[in-house]
């Protein structure tokens, strides 16, 4: 060591912190604390904004979609699949044997009570969130009648519930309740 | 050498200001700059005092209330707010069921592609305010920046509110009659003379005439000066919504710099001591 | 590094050892501005402000890439971009202020730096290239601070870019061509903000870069100190580390006290209402002036009102307000005294003083409107402006007669007699 560098900061063996040695290391301390909260901010203006966060709810008016049809609407600037199922395409949802299913979960358990027809979900695939086909006109639906994702193969059935290929969920179903008739509020 | 050319180059540079200053001077002299309306009349806003503006004041937010209710009933007709959305009135005490009334209450323009055209349909809480299409003389400024977007802030807006005059007659302090001095500063037709206003002269008519020309709920006695202070209030709001967030982060940030920067004071001692000569 | 008895590092663990060999990063550091860079024992408080400035452009660059994550730089969405991110984004208020006032923090630090050279004459032979370096980064610094002024795309936005590129057509015959090439078009608009903000986003770097070329050529002569006497013996120097971060660390106390008394109480006080309102080419604003670091070369600029023989006042304006920076890369050359403390200096030391109350008066002209009486008065301070760079400094420094200089660091330090015993004593 140089006769200069930190000469004094250098104890006598055996005499414990001293006091001037307290004040340096809590400086450097507070200096730390501030750096840490300094970076609160920083990290937190990258989380959703105020504007983003109140656009959380949508109301969609599902009077023109016929039995067999499906419309896709719009929720936090993602895809929703609206879809009128037939009674032939709910018969085919309820006959599926549930236990059997990687998401075993009942068409009645995904719809609302009375309501068992409006299947409501998520037009996001839940492999890796591509927009499944199946929801537009002329679209294909894949093997079990419901949705295809064509990024991956996942097939989804009529209850739009997972039956073949990556994804490891069926179609989510958000919050949602009908405030009349025709009128669906999601979120 | 390098001297010369710098010397040279210095006598270029002074050469040519004096000779601008020179010919400044004369024409100074010859013709010294007249005094116009607007430097003798203009009036600097009045002294009001709103609970925001101490280092440690907050907004009242009942008075940003009442402010509200005067922008809405009277100014809104002509002056958009277009920074501000309805959700954002919450944090000046709205509930969620208010601030979805306050929206139903305009309409908010949408565009439907699949006719081409533009029709309206009821705000929502998210929607900002909207667009004020304004048909008369003059060009209402929006509203949603003003007291940032003009020297002396919310004072002069009230000042504003409060100061329009009758030309005819008019003195400043200094007892100087306005039209006495200059006939040809007479007040056009179609704008109105108010002395806070740069140039004396401004297309918006009195817009709070009279008292009780809003009606307060709060018991409040809505005279014309109170409505002006009220609406003023609400625009430093409007311009500045985190004022009291940031007001309060300034002192907790300001007190621990304070506690560090004792700190490092003392450690710098510390360091130093038994070196002569810092 | 610089002095033979300069701390060397020695790697504490396997660790660094092997990181010492592969990539000796803790070793540059440690050289740079640790225990291995020994600098004079005398510096005073005027010598923290290099290290702020250096503090201010990391703190320019971070707020800067955040808000450019929220900021879109179209001209129909600029403004609203900004107000959006005032009002939605988390804490965006607080990066925004922190921006616009550090902008202003940057100049207060950087002119304090730059004054602190004109009296200990730092500019002076070994470090005229740490001096030139700082100049084309102070250079940088305005083209940066110009461009950043631009984007909230308010009204001094707008006009602020139309007169400063106007300044370009002054230039004759290729002036207009040059101008429009600037922007883009005839007046600014989107094709300007957006180049604007690209240069914005880069030259930062730029600068940062230059800094490093600063600091190098800084540590091959070393610091310079108030008594411009250079370095002697080891007794005249400290290690920087710890003595000067110490120092540091309280000076950057004080500027973060400053600084965030005004970001949080007077966000506005150095800005100008007429920013808050939207861009609007059909009118300009009754008193249009620049941020108040531009003022005294404002003033430089508006005080050139008659056409000199066969130059335009224009060009005039433009040419001496360009030249008033441009003089300092000629300063080492102008200023050939031997001594290089204004301290010992007893004429320069008037002369200097002059120069500072001039500059103040310049920057208050420059702020002022274009009216009388400022414009004489910026005529007169201009004439004083050139007249200490080009005539007085080369004559003073040909004629004046020093004071005695200490002769070394120590000495002035201890004082003459002590400085044989105490040296030793001090460094036990």
């Amino acid at each position: 060591m140089s006769d200069h560098a930190g000469t004094e900061a250098v104890l006598p063996e055996g005499e414990g912190v001293r006091r001037r040695d307290f004040i340096n290391i809590a400086a450097v301390s507070a200096a730390g604390v501030g750096g840490v909260i300094t970076l609160l901010p920083l990290v937190s203006q990258m989380a959703p904004s105020a504007d983003v966060l109140a656009e959380s709810s949508t109301e969609i008016d599902v009077s023109a979609i016929a039995p067999g049809q499906a419309i896709k609407g719009m929720f936090r600037k993602q895809p929703v699949f609206i879809r009128n199922l037939t009674p032939a395409e709910v018969e085919a949802a309820n006959k599926v044997d549930v236990a059997s299913l990687r998401d075993p979960e009942t068409l009645k358990q995904r719809t609302k009570e009375g309501k068992e027809n409006w299947l409501i979900t998520m037009g996001v695939c839940t492999h890796l969130g591509c927009v499944p086909l199946g929801a537009g006109e002329g679209e294909v639906k894949g093997e079990f009648g419901g949705y295809f994702c064509p990024c991956h193969g996942s097939s989804y059935d009529t209850a739009a519930r997972i039956r073949k290929g990556p994804a490891p969920k069926n179609l989510q179903v958000p919050e949602y309740a009908f405030t009349s008739d025709t009128i669906v509020k999601i979120g | 050498m390098i001297r010369i050319i710098s010397i040279l180059v210095g006598a270029f540079f002074s050469l040519a200001l004096l000779w601008s200053f020179g010919n400044g001077a004369a024409s100074f002299i010859k013709e010294p700059p007249a005094a116009t309306a607007e430097a003798l009349f203009h009036q600097h806003p009045k002294h009001y005092s709103f609970s925001s503006d101490s280092a440690f004041g907050t907004f009242d937010k009942q008075q940003l209330q009442r402010g509200f209710k005067v922008y809405k009933e009277v100014c809104a007709a002509c002056h958009a707010l277009k920074q501000v959305a309805f959700r954002d009135l919450k944090a000046i005490g709205y509930n969620d069921d208010e601030v979805k009334a306050v929206a139903k209450g305009f309409q908010i323009p949408v565009y439907n592609p699949a006719t081409g055209e533009v029709n309206t349909r009821d705000g929502l809480p998210t929607d900002h305010f909207p667009p004020v299409v304004y048909a008369g003389q003059g060009n209402p400024p929006d509203l949603s920046l003003i007291t940032k977007a003009r020297h002396g802030g919310a004072a002069y807006v009230a000042s504003l509110l409060t100061g329009y005059a009758e030309q005819e007659g008019y003195k400043n302090e200094k007892g100087q009659e306005l039209l006495k001095l200059f006939p040809d500063a007479k007040t056009p037709d179609g704008l109105y003379f108010n002395p806070y206003f740069a140039n004396l002269n401004i297309a918006m008519p009195a817009p709070i005439a009279s008292d009780d020309q809003v009606t307060y709920t709060d018991g409040t006695k809505a005279t014309v000066d109170q409505m002006a202070q009220d609406v003023s209030a609400f625009l430093t709001w409007t311009a500045e919504p985190k004022l009291d967030k940031r007001k309060q982060t300034g002192w907790a940030v300001l007190g621990f710099l304070l506690f560090a920067t004792t700190l490092a004071y003392m450690a710098y001692r510390n360091i130093w001591a038994g070196k002569k000569g810092h | 590094m610089s002095f033979p008895w300069a701390n060397e590092y020695k790697p504490a663990n396997a660790l660094t050892q092997w990181l010492d060999e592969k990539l000796p990063l803790p070793r540059f550091v440690y050289n740079a501005v640790g225990a291995g860079y020994p600098v004079p024992r005398n510096l005073n408080y005027a010598w923290n402000f290099g290290v702020l400035a250096g503090f201010c452009l990391m703190l320019q660059i971070v707020t800067g890439v955040i808000l450019a994550m929220h900021y879109a730089a179209n001209a129909d969405v600029a403004f609203n971009s900004v107000e959006h991110i005032m009002r939605d984004v988390n804490w965006g208020w607080m990066l925004r202020y922190a921006h616009a006032n550090g902008a202003s923090a940057f100049f207060v630090v950087v002119y304090a730096h730059i004054f602190r050279g004109f009296f200990y004459g730092s500019y002076k032979a070994p470090r005229e290239m740490i001096w030139l370096l700082g100049v084309v980064i102070f250079l940088l610094m305005m083209a940066t601070a110009f461009m950043g002024y631009v984007l909230p795309w308010g009204q001094m936005s707008f006009w602020g870019a139309k007169v400063i590129t106007g300044l370009f057509g002054a230039i004759p015959l290729v002036g207009e061509p040059i101008q429009i090439w600037l922007l883009g078009g005839y007046a600014p608009d989107n094709a300007a903000l957006n180049r604007f903000f690209s240069l914005h986003f880069l030259l930062p770097f730029v600068i940062a870069a230059v800094v490093i070329l600063h600091i190098w050529a800084l540590h091959i002569p070393g610091s310079s100190n108030p008594t411009g006497v250079e370095v002697k013996t080891e007794s005249d120097t400290v290690p920087f580390h710890p003595y000067y971060t110490a120092k540091d660390g309280f000076g950057l106390g004080v500027f973060l006290l400053g600084y965030c008394t005004m970001l949080f109480f007077f966000p506005n006080a150095l800005g100008h209402p007429d920013n808050y309102i939207p861009a609007n080419a059909m009118s300009t604003p009754a008193h249009i002036v620049p941020e108040w670091y531009f003022w005294p070369f404002y003033a430089i600029l508006r005080a050139f009102t008659s056409d000199f023989f066969i130059i335009p006042a224009k060009l005039m304006g433009v040419l001496a307000m360009f030249s008033a920076i441009l003089v300092w890369f000629f300063l080492p050359w102008l200023d050939r005294s031997p001594v290089r403390s204004g301290h010992f200096r007893p004429v320069f030391k008037k002369f200097y003083l002059a120069l500072v109350i001039d500059v103040l008066v310049l920057g208050y002209c420059g702020g002022a409107p274009a009216a009388e009486p400022y414009v004489m008065i910026s005529q007169i301070a201009s004439i004083y402006y050139f007249a200490h760079f080009l005539i007085i400094l080369p004559i003073v420094s040909a004629i004046e007669r020093p004071e005695a200089l200490p002769f070394s660091i120590t000495e002035a330090v201890l004082g003459k007699d002590e400085s044989a015993t105490l040296a030793p004593a001090a460094a036990h």
